[in-house]
């Protein structure tokens, strides 16, 4: 292996373009030396863009690093330019089985399985994805909000229609308002669509509502869906969009449950 | 149109990637004062914003919370600022996506200060 480290490193240093980084960056990573394969598979991610198995390789990289964010957009970018890969199926499948997301690793871990039926790391991996799966106590999932530190009360999730889905508002006397909220929001998703249509501003993102007694932000996790998240005046505003974000994820998981 | 209103307007518009601004009535929907509204028709805007603005405070009150300030809708290539100013007008901008929104929103602030 360290023979063929050095061969590699040679060709590198010969010629820049070789695609040998791929071979000289999984060594590295193998061997446990992730500082200088992340180095060689970033210089060889820059210089081939639009090439999937370097965005692979760096996904590998900092999936062994930990760094489970860097390796979540690596093997999307993957995926993006080569749909049909393992390497970035499988790596997200055992991202989102550590993240506890079980539905959307089966079905990473699936579609890496179609494609290479042989392998046998997949057939256990999702053998075990399945069966905690099937270990899920039957009903609704809890309330993705209900139970989040300091959530309660002030994040709902609700459809288009003005009908809550989970969590809740209270007013600051305590009154439960998440009725009377999600119904006075029922169409507030298609009246944005149109405004922003009408003014070429694309699809619309998110509105921040910023208040003398409150802040609130409302996005669209899900098709159909609306995310009211309401904070202190004290918060500031740029933070609004963090909590809406970690909100979001929250809902999408909890839907995917819901099925 | 006042000349004190269309200043007020301008100096909104003075903020980069601000693409226009108008003064509205937050009842109607109508347009009371406007400034580089480049391609944008200001009729259909001021009536889009007052009817959001208006749906939104509903919202905010059922939750007894005071009715928002600032409203920013936030879209891929632009944005729409809603600010409420006293005696029932609204504060209007239309931005572009790479907007410094702390500026637009601090020079909305200020400007509905100014109509108070």
């Amino acid at each position: 292996m360290t023979d063929q480290i050095t061969r590699w490193t040679a060709e590198l240093t010969a010629d820049p373009d070789s695609l040998a980084f791929l071979q000289l960056g999984e060594a590295l990573r193998r061997r446990g030396h992730l500082d200088g394969a992340l180095a060689v598979a970033r210089r060889g991610a820059t210089r081939y863009p639009d090439l999937a198995e370097a965005h692979d390789l760096l996904g590998r990289i900092h999936s062994d690093r930990g760094e489970g964010d860097a390796a979540f957009d690596a093997w999307t970018d993957a995926l993006r330019l080569q749909p049909e890969m393992v390497g970035p199926l499988k790596g997200l499948g055992f991202l989102y089985f550590r993240l506890g997301d079980l539905a959307r690793s089966a079905r990473q871990l699936e579609a890496a399985a179609a494609l290479a039926p042989g392998d046998p790391t997949l057939s256990v991996a999702l053998a075990r994805v399945r069966e905690q799966l099937g270990a899920q106590p039957d009903g609704p999932p809890p309330d993705p909000y209900a139970e989040a530190e300091g959530w309660a009360g002030t994040t709902m999730l609700l459809d288009v229609r003005g009908r809550r889905l989970a969590g809740g508002l209270r007013r600051p006397d305590g009154v439960d308002a998440s009725d009377a909220v999600a119904a006075r929001l029922a169409g507030v998703s298609r009246e944005a669509n149109r405004a922003t249509r009408l003014l070429d501003l694309g699809l619309w993102q998110a509105v921040y509502l910023e208040g003398r007694t409150a802040h609130f932000v409302l996005t669209e996790p899900a098709e159909d869906t609306l995310l009211v998240v309401s904070r202190g005046p004290d918060t500031p505003p740029g933070r609004m969009p963090l909590i809406a974000d970690r909100a979001g994820v929250l809902a999408r998981r909890w839907l995917e449950q819901v099925g | 149109m006042s000349t004190f209103l269309v200043e007020v307007l301008e100096t909104i518009c003075r903020t980069d990637g601000v693409r226009g601004a108008l003064l509205v009535s937050a009842e109607d929907g109508l347009v009371v004062a406007e400034a580089a509204m480049e391609g944008l028709d200001a009729a259909p805007v001021a009536a889009l914003a007052a009817s959001l603005a208006s749906r939104l405070t509903l919202a905010t009150e059922a939750a007894g919370q005071s009715q928002p300030a600032l409203i920013h809708l936030e879209a891929t290539e632009g944005a729409l600022f809603i600010a409420t100013g006293e005696a029932g007008l609204l504060l209007v901008a239309v931005t572009e996506p790479d907007v410094n929104a702390g500026l637009v929103r601090l020079a909305l602030l200020d400007a509905a200060g100014r109509l108070a």
